[in-house]
């Protein structure tokens, strides 16, 4: 660590005023924050600064999707072994979903940080650690074989349209993960949608990689005549994006979050609540194989988990009052579940719900704080 | 009155204006409608930007001439039935010569009617000036809408479609055979909208008078 800190301060007077690379003192000021706490003190006022900053918060995100990620790599491998019928264990799994997964993660990483840093360099500002988590999130909810040029567009246009032209990190609307990934859909449907993605060589090799969703959605057969089962759901053993199949995996990274206070339990369960109770509403009408799969199943397939426990949590784009939080929560699930059964085009229903409840959470919160501040004028009066 | 010629400078400035500090989309964000419909590709945003240019040029001249004589309760009526009139004569010369873009124009030949941005230059300009102003505003007008226009369908048209006014760019260049795809979102509305912001981005950001103070 000496070494690096040696580095840091002999470089360090060019980029300060008056330096050569004075306009490039964003991109050294990434670098240093992020390798050491920085020794900045406020020159003006009194401020207040919390242990948790955003550093270090977007560090336990990155630590409760380890479980999702570690079980992502694995399960590409298992996919892909059983489909091509070869012997496999453990370990194997684990490399080959590891060298699979990494293009992904390299590429979505190098991708936005160019971006960021671009944008920083151009505006003066400081680089924000926001697209450590982002970067993470964006190969986790990606078919696996995904073309690594059509990721790093769809990096570009989320970073760009999703984040930076409404000022950078804690300024955007969307998430921007779930832009990446809604661009992608739109843009090039039959790398996001069909059997043909989901389990690594599908397309070349012609075996079927079909995730439960859309075969639910195909309306060709019922939940109970499936291949897999609700064991196969809770742990993982599907086909899906790399980190969205394990339910188990995603329940200890929503832990992780909900006990370090990261992540707010008021929206995780009001999604998973809201989702339920839709979906047994939709049981008792049952007209299609998407209404009358049972409504815990729901729950577990597709991107619904994921999309609960880290996307619709994320504290900028959702709500920030607590009750806000919760009917922010419960229309998240009733929407996702609402376009997955009426709209068998877009069985990952999770993706535009959250989407669409981000453009609406503002909304939902000034009301939220009219409603109080009424209550409490009232009562003076 | 002021008696400077046609082309003196100030009158040059109703020309230039709205290409760019006055855009009618990018800054009054007017004809949003169109732009996001007929923008798919080149060729139709091209007819639609001539169209365009007709009837607001003459609308504005016919106007103007008429400014003194028009009860300003009925002003819109009337309007729109110069518009109306236009627009049937615009029609008919594209059904009668350009068949094929006229049907895939379709409504929006008719809906020219509605557009805010003539109607409101009638309103704003014509009411108030000489036809030889307004013929300048009208043209000038035209040239902003359509110039937007036309650069977003560029964009749309080459990367939704691979093609630039139906010839097939990139097929000729062989970037489908390196693993490229058509871009399917280009084609839907929402990408003719984010392409339009980032017009107004750019302008906004390269402009310094389009900069707001608040």
């Amino acid at each position: 660590m000496k070494l690096f800190k040696n580095i840091l301060e002999s470089v360090k007077p060019h980029f300060e005023e008056g330096g050569k690379l004075e306009k490039m003192y964003p991109a050294y000021d990434a670098f240093e924050t992020f390798l050491f706490v920085p020794d900045h003190t406020t020159k003006s006022g009194s401020h207040i600064r919390d242990a948790v900053d955003l550093k270090r918060s977007m560090a336990f995100v990155v630590l409760s999707l380890i479980p999702c990620i570690i079980f992502g790599m694995w399960n590409i491998g298992d996919q892909y072994f059983n489909a091509v019928s070869v012997e496999t264990n453990f370990l194997n799994n684990l490399i080959f979903g590891f060298w699979k997964f990494l293009p992904l993660l390299a590429v979505s990483y190098a991708v936005g940080l160019s971006v960021e840093f671009a944008f920083a360099i151009s505006r003066g500002h400081s680089v924000n650690e926001g697209y450590l988590v982002t970067g993470m999130l964006i190969p986790l909810i990606m078919p696996v074989d995904v073309p690594l040029w059509m990721l790093a567009v769809s990096v570009v246009f989320a970073v760009v349209i999703g984040k930076e032209v409404f000022g950078g990190t804690g300024m955007n609307i969307l998430n921007p993960a779930l832009t990446a990934r809604a661009f992608l859909f739109f843009a090039y449907p039959s790398y996001m949608s069909g059997d043909k993605v989901w389990v690594h060589g599908a397309a070349v090799d012609g075996y079927s990689g079909e995730t439960i969703l859309g075969a639910l959605a195909s309306n060709t057969s019922s939940w109970d005549n499936l291949q897999w089962n609700f064991n196969d759901a809770l742990i993982g053993y599907i086909p899906g994006s790399v980190g969205e199949t394990s339910f188990i995996a995603i329940i200890i990274g929503a832990l992780i979050l909900i006990f370090s206070g990261v992540g707010s339990w008021r929206i995780i369960l009001s999604t998973f609540l809201g989702g339920y109770l839709t979906a047994l509403l939709f049981n008792l009408w049952g007209v299609n194989f998407l209404m009358s799969t049972p409504a815990h199943i729901h729950l577990l397939i597709g991107g619904f988990a994921f999309g609960a426990v880290f996307m619709s949590t994320d504290p900028v784009t959702g709500s920030q009052t607590n009750k806000g939080k919760i009917i922010y929560g419960l229309l998240i699930g009733f929407f996702a579940i609402v376009i997955r059964v009426f709209n068998p085009a877009y069985p990952e229903g999770m993706m535009l719900a959250i989407l669409l409840m981000n453009v609406f959470a503002p909304l939902i919160d000034h009301y939220i704080v009219d409603a109080n501040i009424k209550k409490r004028l009232k009562r003076i009066n | 009155m002021s008696k400077d010629s046609l082309f003196a400078k100030k009158n040059m400035k109703l020309l230039s204006d709205p290409l760019d500090d006055n855009n009618p989309i990018t800054v009054q964000v007017l004809g949003i409608c169109s732009a996001l419909a007929i923008t798919v590709q080149l060729k139709p945003a091209v007819v639609m930007a001539l169209s365009v240019l007709v009837v607001l040029s003459v609308a504005n001249v016919i106007v103007s001439l008429m400014r003194n004589m028009i009860p300003s309760r009925i002003r819109i009526i009337v309007f729109l039935v110069v518009i109306a009139a236009l627009v049937i004569l615009v029609d008919q010369v594209l059904k009668a010569f350009v068949y094929d873009v006229s049907k895939e124009l379709s409504v929006f030949v008719g809906l020219i009617i509605t557009n805010c941005i003539i109607c409101g230059r009638l309103e704003a300009f014509a009411m108030a000036n000489p036809p030889g102003k307004a013929f300048l505003d009208g043209l000038g007008n035209s040239f902003g809408y359509g110039i937007i226009l036309i650069i977003v369908a560029f964009f749309r048209e080459l990367l939704g479609a691979g093609t630039l006014y139906g010839y097939p760019v990139l097929e000729k260049l062989g970037v489908y055979d390196l693993g490229y795809e058509n871009n399917g979102m280009m084609i839907l509305p929402p990408m003719a909208l984010v392409t339009v912001g980032v017009l107004i981005w750019w302008q906004r950001a390269r402009n310094e008078k389009l900069i707001e103070n608040n």
